[in-house]
């Protein structure tokens, strides 16, 4: 009785488990299929308008034609430019969190505030910078304008990434240079903070590749519909990859011509993201193995 | 913190630091406690706790786990203060000035610090030694060639690496990680030099070399050094502190005598390996 009531339960608790492996199995496949399904599409669509001259050539003939030169270098000022205006600030607010701030209610609100900016769509940070950047500082669509609002979008995902970098490094490397006598400041600049750089400049390719995919803040702060020449100084519009993509798809009047430029050009920001995420990956893994603390 | 014409310049010898001491305050103990607590939050870690460090030889402190030994030790040198709510009464004096006044920064220059895990700097060897010279100001090539040298010596450290100075740090074994450790805080050219169980996480050979750098320093300066290691103390130390739980000081003398004839009972049990 016993012996058979005993393998009644192994056999239920069998079946469940291979229930269980197989609905996690499908999930994953799903997951896949979907990824699989939109890479599919971009490649069968865009493939055909990937070319050196795609990449080289401004686009012509209201866009049915060329390339996609000025988006590419418009794309990449905007994002250099959020990272410079972004990077100090977060690299700072970092330091403070996780090295100057002694707990308590206010760092408490502080972080949590930093995490729900993260979480703030980003149509609503284009709001913002159309309302504060373009039309209260009086910067116009700009490159500036643009840059300053990808600033304040990546600002919270660096300042994450930064303060986890800090906390990793091991409290041991503080108390040697604080025990030779060394300030906090000294420690955090000397040991401290190189210590980090490695998960920092992780959290700045991730930021990065958020900054260099956005539409919706870029919009109304930044983008030109076409530029036929590339941005010259701070205060000119940019065209940009995603904006770019965005009105050949919608505003131009020969959407249902130019269907593989605009999975080309798709094509070529995914790209983009993907061997800038890898190669976030690769480094963060390198430097895993390299240090052994 | 040390007056300028005072007691311990860097550069002072110990029979300098000695001398002083006996004119001035008419004492051989280079750090004195009186009636020191510490508490982390509301938890009493050590409890009216008074000794005088003899500025000879090297002075060991015991006792089970939790006893509070290591913030006793980390009293000296401030490091305890790190953490948020703490709290100390009482007071320790440093060549007969108040400890707890002091700045830390300052106190940190003249007592040096060995932790428990070796914990040089992702950093060459050189850039180890020479990070404290360097945060004192000193950016002479020369100068800092000559200290980082003279630390490795010191630490029994420079035959193994006088040809990889350049190498990084974290390529040494424990061992010599340890010895580096300690060669990084003779560079700044301490009066004390506090050990925090400095071979806990070392092989014996590596442990034996340590002991043997440590008892060669102790002819130079003042050592301070806690352990669990019973053999150790009595290889190691001239005077032995017991701490026993609640942080209270249960025994404190000679090596020899505290070991021989402990008066305490508990102090007894806790030395002949009964409990902790």
């Amino acid at each position: 009785m016993m012996a058979q009531a005993t393998t009644e339960g192994q056999r239920r608790k069998r079946a469940a488990q291979r229930i269980a492996f197989t609905v996690l199995t499908l999930s994953t496949v799903s997951a896949f299929l979907a990824l699989g399904a939109i890479l599919y599409s971009m490649i069968a669509n865009g493939a055909s308008a990937l070319s050196w001259h795609f990449l080289v050539e401004f686009p012509r003939k209201m866009m049915t034609e060329g390339g996609i030169y000025p988006a590419l270098v418009g794309s990449f000022y905007l994002t250099v430019g959020a990272v410079l205006l972004s990077l100090p600030f977060a690299v700072a607010s970092a330091i403070w969190l996780s090295e100057y701030s002694r707990g308590g209610l206010w760092v408490r609100v502080i972080r949590v505030g930093v995490n729900s900016l993260a979480g703030v769509p980003s149509i609503v940070f284009g709001m913002l910078g159309l309302t504060l950047f373009v039309k209260v500082l009086g910067l116009g669509v700009s490159l500036l304008a643009g840059a300053l609002t990808l600033a304040l979008l990546i600002l919270p995902i660096l300042i994450r990434a930064g303060e986890e970098a800090l906390q990793a490094v091991p409290m041991s490397f503080r108390e040697g240079a604080l025990a030779l006598g060394a300030t906090k400041w000294h420690a955090v600049r000397t040991v401290v903070l190189p210590s980090a750089i490695p998960g920092i400049l992780t959290g700045l390719i991730l930021g990065v590749s958020r900054a260099i995919g956005e539409t919706a803040p870029i919009m109304f702060t930044a983008a030109a519909f076409y530029m036929s020449r590339l941005p010259e100084t701070l205060s000119d519009k940019v065209m940009a990859l995603p904006y770019h993509i965005f009105v050949m798809a919608t505003e131009s009047p020969n959407y249902f011509r130019t269907r593989n430029l605009q999975f080309g050009a798709a094509l070529v920001l995914l790209g983009m993201v993907m061997v800038m995420n890898l190669g976030a990956v690769m480094w963060r893994a390198r430097v895993r193995r390299r240090k052994q603390w | 913190m040390v007056g300028q014409e005072g007691a311990a310049g860097t550069a002072r010898s110990l029979d300098a630091t000695r001398e002083w001491l006996e004119r001035n305050l008419h004492s051989t103990s280079i750090i004195e406690t009186e009636r020191f607590s510490f508490f982390y939050g509301k938890e009493q870690a050590l409890r009216d706790v008074s000794l005088g460090i003899p500025i000879d030889g090297v002075t060991a402190i015991m006792g089970p786990s939790g006893c509070g030994k290591s913030t006793l030790l980390r009293a000296f040198n401030r490091m305890n203060e790190l953490y948020p709510n703490t709290r100390a009464e009482g007071a320790i004096r440093f060549l007969g000035q108040d400890l707890l006044k002091a700045d830390a920064v300052a106190v940190r220059r003249h007592i040096g610090m060995v932790f428990q895990r070796p914990n040089p700097f992702p950093k060459s060897i050189f850039d180890n030694v020479a990070y404290g010279p360097r945060v004192h100001g000193n950016r002479n090539r020369a100068e800092l060639r000559d200290i980082v040298e003279e630390s490795l010596r010191r630490a029994s450290l420079w035959d193994e690496v006088k040809d990889n100075l350049k190498k990084s740090a974290l390529s040494l074994s424990g061992g010599q990680q340890q010895r580096l450790c300690i060669a990084r805080a003779l560079a700044v050219r301490p009066t004390v030099l506090l050990m925090d169980e400095p071979c806990s996480a070392l092989d014996p050979k590596a442990t034996d070399r340590i002991e043997t750098t440590t008892r060669e320093l102790a002819q130079e300066l003042t050592v301070v050094i806690v352990t669990h290691n019973l053999q150790q103390a009595g290889r190691l130390s001239d005077h032995v502190a017991v701490l026993l739980a609640d942080g209270v000081l249960a025994e404190y003398g000679s090596t020899r005598a505290v070991f021989a004839s402990p008066s305490n009972e508990q102090v007894a049990d806790y030395l002949s390996g009964r409990f902790g």
